[in-house]
């Protein structure tokens, strides 16, 4: 089934989910979007242009690294750590911004807007404009405004205009329906970078597109320093985007087992969590059929995690189908395991990772243990904890242990 | 033929123009929707689109996303919406209207949602969120059950989309005002009266305007270009200050002048 994977179908759905649940008002835009995408897609100068971005600029490729005390200290399988933390801007969203803020310039927009929820895709995003000369409008929620004041900071300094939103829960979903409802008014002269493989097609397959140069150098830089392709590779899901990035050059590889971790805050047996796929059902959100935390009406409820990256009570259609189908796996970890996996890589490697990817490498430190020491696994650390060090500081008591 | 079908036709006849005002289901609690529904339809309203609340209304703007916290946070779900105008609807005559997205109505089941507001004595679905691409899933079973899909096409729609989603339909099409969410506006894009005649000349059913649509005069304006308007935000504010004279001022400015007041 999956040697002949070409999802999305014509129309931007799979299987069931995913497709284009928007305004009226925004369909030609999104129609424009895809034929013009498809159009850069083949472009050799368009992809010229942007693979010498992504290796001057933002310093790719990004090392695959052998995390040998991780390894001894997991006891089974060897553990690989794909640094997409060592991107410039310190996560994996640069990817998808310039990407699409190319895509956006070649289209003759001008103006961008996005959405952010811990700051990271905004900073991204802000990044990307500064660089193409393009005016950028970032929505954040005020409770994420609130808890991530260097981030609004840097997006200003970027040249960016950061605009609170205060309705529904004041978060990640609030800014994205602010940000559609942005686009709707200023469709035709501005371009919505999205930072997630969610949204109306083709943002899904676009953003994994982007995305898909973390696996496609992961597999081409396994096969050099192993000489096969690692058994499992894991990586955290909000939206879904480092993880869509990280599976999709893998799926026809049928031995590759792919685990995708979600947030579960508190536990997913309480009501503060953000494992959309793991507790949630499928419903239409922001464009696309998905998986969505809702109650019995319908009505979207609010994500917990301690990670404002993962915080997020949707996960994209490709996943939500990789799911169904079960050609990947979702497992879930709490606030309190990926706080630990955070203290453990920065004691045993030296890395201080983003409170997102640790729930990726949380998880891996309970499966190695299960595999053979023949085996590998490769964790995608997205992004580097800078921005959570002052989140970490306050859970420990302000001082550290 | 349907409710909404026979009242446009009857408008026609008559050479008069539609008024359809919005107001969202539970807000001030669902026991005012009966008293509400009945004050719009004496005060000459065509029909009437009820709002379901849902916790992510991309196309609105704040007064209609208020108003649905309010009905929200009231209790109100789409259950409920139903059993009560399936209460009411032996007393009222015009259609009525359902406007929500489609996450409420997934989330009920669309078969069983559809069965139920046949029953309930729903005329039509407006769904903001659903463009021609995706009406498949639920298009054909809501047409087989009598109730109407009323689309929207838009400023940005080209003219051979909008004929493509006019043909779609029997009852009416909606056409949107403004590049943007629902919502007072002071004017209007002035290739307006334009682009609603482009319409009219391609669409087979009659054309309502609305977005944006808050006064007498927006509304005296619109109607020379198409046959009705759609007034959602300013309704919604006006019943909550109390204000019902200047509703039936609103109303009223649809109506040849031989009728007004």
């Amino acid at each position: 089934m999956t040697a002949t994977y070409t999802l999305p179908d014509e129309r931007g759905h799979f299987g069931d989910y995913g497709g284009r649940y928007v305004p009226e008002t925004l369909m030609q835009a999104i129609l424009e979007l895809e034929k013009e995408y498809k159009k850069a897609r083949e472009d050799e100068i368009f992809q010229a242009e942007l693979q010498a971005l992504l290796r001057d600029y933002v310093g790719r490729q990004t090392p695959l690294y052998y995390a040998d005390n991780l390894t001894k200290y997991a006891g089974g399988a060897k553990i690989y750590l794909k640094r997409e933390d060592l991107n410039h801007t310190g996560a994996h969203k640069i990817n998808n911004s310039l990407g699409q803020a190319l895509l956006a310039a070649r289209m003759g927009k001008k103006k961008i807007v996005a959405e952010t929820g811990a700051g990271q895709h905004g900073v991204a995003t802000a990044t990307a404009c500064a660089l193409l000369n393009l005016e950028c409008t970032i929505f954040m929620g005020e409770e994420d405004i609130r808890r991530q004041q260097l981030n609004v900071f840097r997006m200003e300094l970027l040249g960016a205009k950061v605009v609170g939103v205060k309705s529904g829960s004041a978060t990640l979903k609030d800014a994205v329906n602010e940000a559609l409802r942005y686009w709707v008014t200023n469709v035709e002269d501005t371009h919505y970078i999205l930072g997630s493989v969610m949204g109306p097609h083709p943002f899904p397959m676009l953003v994994r597109d982007f995305q898909s140069v973390i696996g496609n150098e992961t597999r081409q830089q396994y096969l050099e320093k192993e000489g096969k392709l690692p058994d499992t590779v894991v990586a955290c899901i909000g939206g879904g985007s480092n993880s869509m990035g990280m599976f999709y050059p893998f799926i026809k590889d049928e031995s590759v087992r792919l685990i995708g971790v979600e947030a579960a805050g508190l536990g997913t047996d309480t009501d503060k969590h953000a494992a959309s796929l793991t507790k949630g059902s499928p419903g239409v959100l922001h464009g696309a059929l998905m998986y969505l935390l809702q109650n019995e009406h319908g009505q979207i409820q609010e994500a917990h995690s301690i990670s404002a990256g993962l915080d997020y009570p949707g996960v994209g259609p490709e996943h939500s189908y990789l799911k169904d189908s079960g050609r990947a796996q979702y497992e879930s970890i709490t606030d309190d395991e990926a706080m630990e996996a955070l203290m453990l890589l920065c004691k045993l490697e030296g890395i201080i990772p983003a409170l997102e990817s640790s729930h990726a490498v949380a998880y891996a430190l309970k499966l190695a243990p299960q595999m053979k020491k023949s085996e590998g696994l490769v964790i995608c650390l997205s992004g580097r904890g800078d921005k959570d060090v002052e989140t970490v500081r306050t859970r420990l008591g302000g001082e550290g242990k | 033929m349907n409710r909404i079908e026979k009242v446009f036709q009857n408008l026609k006849e008559s050479n008069e123009k539609a008024f359809v005002p919005y107001i969202m289901a539970g807000d001030g609690g669902l026991d005012t929707l009966a008293e509400k529904i009945t004050f719009l339809e004496n005060a000459g309203a065509t029909a009437i689109e009820i709002g379901i609340p849902f916790s992510d209304p991309v196309a609105d703007g704040p007064v209609i996303q208020q108003a649905g916290i309010r009905a929200l946070q009231s209790g109100t779900t789409l259950r409920e919406v139903l059993a009560k105008i399936r209460e009411i609807r032996p007393i009222v005559h015009i259609p009525l209207i359902f406007m929500t997205y489609m996450n409420p109505i997934m989330a009920y089941g669309i078969g069983n949602f559809i069965a139920d507001a046949s029953k309930s004595g729903v005329d039509g679905l407006i769904l903001p969120d659903l463009p021609a691409e995706e009406e498949g899933i639920i298009a054909t079973i809501a047409e087989r059950a009598g109730i109407e899909i009323v689309r929207l096409v838009t400023l940005t729609s080209p003219l051979e989309r909008i004929q493509e989603i006019a043909n779609k339909g029997k009852g009416f099409l909606y056409a949107v005002t403004v590049n943007g969410i629902t919502g007072a506006r002071k004017g209007f894009n002035e290739e307006l009266g334009k682009h609603l005649q482009n319409v009219k000349n391609v669409s087979p059913i009659p054309v309502l305007a609305g977005f944006g649509i808050s006064e007498p005069s927006h509304v005296e304006e619109m109607i020379q270009h198409c046959d009705g308007v759609i007034v959602g935000s300013k309704i919604i504010e006006l019943f909550e200050s109390g204000k019902l004279d200047e509703i039936e001022t609103l109303i009223a400015a649809s109506k040849p002048e031989s009728i007004k007041l």
